[in-house]
């Protein structure tokens, strides 16, 4: 029983974290009709900022805070000195976003050597919690209710402010966007800014969690590409829906068969595209 | 006698948007057919749909009899269809000859011949030569479609949908943007397709198209309004008020 | 005709020369590079003639070395069974694969074949009762074709040699063969070769199961070399390394991603020997290479000799047309 529990609860908050590293991707694919291939790199980021910062002497949150800024700064920093440059050769762009992520993961390696790095929970959140009986790692709560404020916070953004309603028009429909005035430039640097810095807060959000460590971007990236196969691109409830169900697959999938983990991963998306392909990718076919 | 295309009840429409309501048609073997309507009719919307770019709603489409709504575009072309595009889709870093043996290519078994050197096979490019000279361009084969003007592209639209040898062509505006000389070229051209190819057309240019077609169609928010004959249509008020009304 | 007949055959001479002008090192170097450019040839089949960009191309190369390894260690299967066994294991997961990534074009297709690519590397990295994990898989002994022994850098390299001549030659006659035209055409204008009768479907996945069959041989090439096979052979960093030998030396023309293959595989060894890690510098040249030479070094080379010397187009070169900077509709 307990087993069970507590798998349960570290799905429920690997999907959160999902949630945190997807949500952006997912954005960022449906605006500019792009996957991001430098995500997982943001993520692991993250974690190694995090990891520093406190080493520096900042608490959990703030670090974590810092974190997020610092790898949305290097995100429109991307954006704007190389993306731009290749607009409307989407190819181009995604390569481009593929060969920052291996020198984002080469400097790493360089910086943070190849042993991991621990990043440590709060203080408060490291001792378990008894429930009716059952011991609970209390830092996987913590990061469920992050995810749940980050989504109930993306979904006011998305619904409730121009800032959203501009994002919206420009997934539904590019042209009809710019033609009715909006800056699609400034709301790609945006968009770009705001997933990458969702990915490095998950970063360190998930630092306790996972560690830092070098090849946590390839272990994430594929995660993001599922979650955003199963969900379909530029949805927010999609990405939502999608982090949990690939968090619960992968979870139990470590637990129950560790050598097939990966490829039962994959086994949802296989079914998806056999069954259906159209539903799916229709936003980002053209 | 069985019509070469016969349209049923054909439906389509895109959440709120009918772009197709409840069309047919009978269009007898040889006959020219033209089909005219504002923009937005639906007049690209009914070829693609006979064409398969686009499934309908219901309804059905025959051609010389035989269902079409089942099989994929390809195989419709292999059942006698073809068809030229109003925006020029062509092969630009290529010949012209060269298009028109991708054209001849999909109906030969050869396309799937993955040793010998297709430009060895000059039996493909004599064809091709004869489908380009058929349409004014035999001398200029070697061309690249990037060197050609707007004119001869038209043609080897035109070319590439002959080279097939089809029983029914559906020609998408094959005048459009063409200068006053072109087109009384390309119609001239159009009439000396022999009758076994049925022919429906869409066209704005009316003195071309007018003098061209014996059955007329008019469309408007993709339902068919009026159809007869030329003077049936030119006579018939709805169609003034289509064309004059607003 | 005459001209680039003279220039292969000189070519082939040179090639044939490499091992008497060379120390055992850089013969060595230069079977790898052989192995590597048929890699990117294959590769190439379908991102520059058929414009399908893969990132999960190392999936048929790691598989076929994977594959004759476990067949002639484990299941102890002699040479050539495991070679045909292997191509045929990785030609099959292509052929499955194919059927899953060619549901979606462009970049979707892209996404799935990395995600699949990465299926294979779990299995690789995590299963390591068949593949000894992270370890990796040692070939013991390198076949002995008709009985001569390519245990020695020169021998090796001609037998490198040969099977690459002979797989480029191949590839260099289905790319001119009708089929080749049609992978072409289905490239440009997709929705016109339908309308042409064209099964553009078939057309794809046909290509796409070629250029895993001969990303296989490219993968037996691999672990008949190294003796050795590690997830490496199939993670995404090695199907990013291929891509980027396409791209940088020129997708659709034959001989660009044989040049990419020499440039990363040069640059490659060259900086290992200077610094410790590879990727960064991999990351950067992608970078450039996409910012800079969006066509690849070949057609931007061609089109400038062909600026001095507008004549000298040759017009019987259908496998390499001129500045073809396809438009892809997808």
């Amino acid at each position: 029983m307990q087993f069970w529990l507590i798998q349960t609860l570290n799905s429920i908050a690997f999907g959160g974290l999902l949630f945190l590293l997807s949500s952006g991707f997912s954005l960022i694919f449906g605006l500019m009709r792009m996957p991001n291939l430098a995500h997982g790199a943001f993520f692991m980021l993250g974690a190694y900022f995090g990891a520093t910062f406190m080493n520096w002497g900042a608490n959990f949150w703030i670090a974590a805070l810092l974190s997020g800024l610092a790898v949305g700064v290097l995100g429109v920093i991307l954006e704007r000195g190389l993306l731009r440059k290749l607009a409307g050769n989407a190819q181009g762009q995604v390569l481009v976003t593929l060969g920052v992520s291996f020198i984002i993961a080469d400097v790493c390696l360089m910086v943070w050597t190849g042993d991991p790095v621990p990043v440590p929970a709060p203080q408060w959140a490291r001792p378990p919690m008894f429930l009716m009986g059952y011991a609970f790692p209390t830092y996987r709560l913590v990061v469920l209710v992050i995810a749940v404020i980050a989504a109930v916070l993306l979904y006011l953004l998305m619904e409730r402010t121009r800032l959203g309603a501009m994002i919206r028009a420009g997934v539904d429909d590019m042209e009809m966007a710019r033609g009715v005035g909006i800056r699609v430039s400034l709301l790609f640097m945006m968009v770009f800014m705001l997933g990458a810095a969702l990915a490095g807060l998950g970063g360190t959000i998930g630092g306790p969690i996972m560690q830092a460590y070098p090849g946590l971007d390839a272990d994430m990236l594929p995660l993001a590409l599922v979650v955003v196969i199963l969900g379909g691109v530029g949805s927010l409830m999609g990405a939502f829906v999608g982090s949990f169900a690939v968090g619960f697959i992968y979870n139990f999938g470590t637990a129950l068969f560790p050598d097939f983990a990966y490829v039962i991963l994959f086994l949802p998306m296989v079914a998806v595209l056999v069954l259906m392909p159209e539903g799916l990718f229709a936003g980002s076919r053209q | 006698m069985i019509p070469a295309l016969e349209i049923t009840g054909l439906s389509k429409r895109f959440g709120g948007l009918v772009v197709t309501r409840d069309i047919t048609m009978r269009i007898a073997p040889g006959e020219r057919r033209l089909i005219i309507g504002p923009n937005g009719a639906g007049k690209t919307t009914l070829f693609n749909q006979i064409t398969g770019d686009l499934r309908p709603d219901a309804g059905s489409v025959r051609l010389f009899g035989e269902e079409l709504l089942k099989l994929r575009t390809k195989d419709r072309v292999a059942k006698g269809l073809a068809r030229t595009y109003q925006i020029l889709t062509l092969f630009p870093q290529d010949t012209l000859l060269h298009n028109v043996v991708l054209a001849l290519l999909g109906l030969r078994g050869e396309r799937w011949d993955f040793w010998r050197a297709l430009r060895r096979r000059s039996e493909l490019f004599d064809l091709a030569h004869d489908a380009l000279t058929q349409v004014g361009l035999g001398g200029s084969g070697d061309r690249l479609v990037a060197e050609t003007s707007y004119g001869e592209r038209r043609r080897l639209e035109l070319a590439m949908a002959l080279a097939q040898k089809p029983k029914l062509l559906l020609l998408d505006e094959p005048l459009a943007g063409l200068s006053q000389n072109e087109r009384n070229a390309v119609s001239a051209l159009l009439t000396t397709i022999p009758r076994d190819v049925t022919i429906v057309m869409i066209e704005h240019d009316m003195d071309v198209a007018l003098a061209f077609a014996e059955q007329i169609t008019v469309l408007h928010f993709g339902e068919v309004i009026v159809e007869g004959t030329r003077a049936e249509v030119v006579a018939d008020p709805r169609t003034r008020e289509i064309y004059l009304g607003e | 005709m005459t001209r680039s007949f003279i220039a292969l055959l000189l070519i082939a001479v040179l090639l044939a020369l490499v091992p008497f002008m060379m120390d055992d090192f850089f013969i060595n170097l230069c079977s790898q590079i052989l192995c590597y450019a048929l890699f990117a040839v294959s590769l190439n089949l379908i991102v520059g003639y058929g414009g399908m960009t893969s990132l999960g191309h190392a999936a048929y190369f790691g598989i076929a070395a994977y594959a004759v390894t476990w067949l002639h260690t484990v299941a102890g299967w002699d040479h050539l069974t495991s070679a045909i066994g292997a191509v045929g294991v990785a030609t099959g997961t292509a052929a499955v694969f194919g059927v899953l990534a060619l549901r979606a074009s462009g970049l979707s297709f892209l996404m799935i074949t990395l995600a699949l690519g990465q299926i294979v590397w779990g299995v690789a990295y995590r299963w390591v009762a068949l593949t000894q994990g992270d370890n990796g898989m040692r070939f013991p002994q390198r076949p002995a074709p008709f009985g001569i022994d390519i245990n020695g850098a020169m021998s090796f390299y001609y037998f490198s040699l040969i099977v690459f001549a002979v797989s480029v030659y191949v590839i260099w006659r289905v790319v001119n063969s009708p089929f080749g035209a049609s992978l072409r055409g289905a490239r440009d204008q997709p929705r016109r070769m339908r309308m042409l009768g064209h099964d553009v479907w078939m057309i794809r996945w046909a290509a796409f199961v070629m250029s895993g069959f001969w990303a296989a041989v490219a993968g037996l090439l691999f672990v008949y070399y190294q003796k050795f096979v590690s997830p490496y052979a199939v993670s995404l960093q090695q199907s990013a390394e291929v891509l980027l030998m396409t791209i940088l030396g020129g997708a659709s023309t034959l001989t660009g991603p044989m040049v990419g293959a020499i440039i990363v595989t040069l640059v490659k060894n060259v900086a290992s020997t200077y610094v410790e890690r590879w990727n960064a510098l991999l990351g950067l040249i992608f970078v450039l290479a996409v910012v800079f030479m969006p066509t690849g070094l070949v057609p931007g080379f061609r089109r400038l000799i062909s600026r001095k010397k507008p004549a000298a187009a040759p017009a019987d070169e259908t496998a390499t047309p001129p500045a073809a900077a396809p438009e892809r509709a997808s």
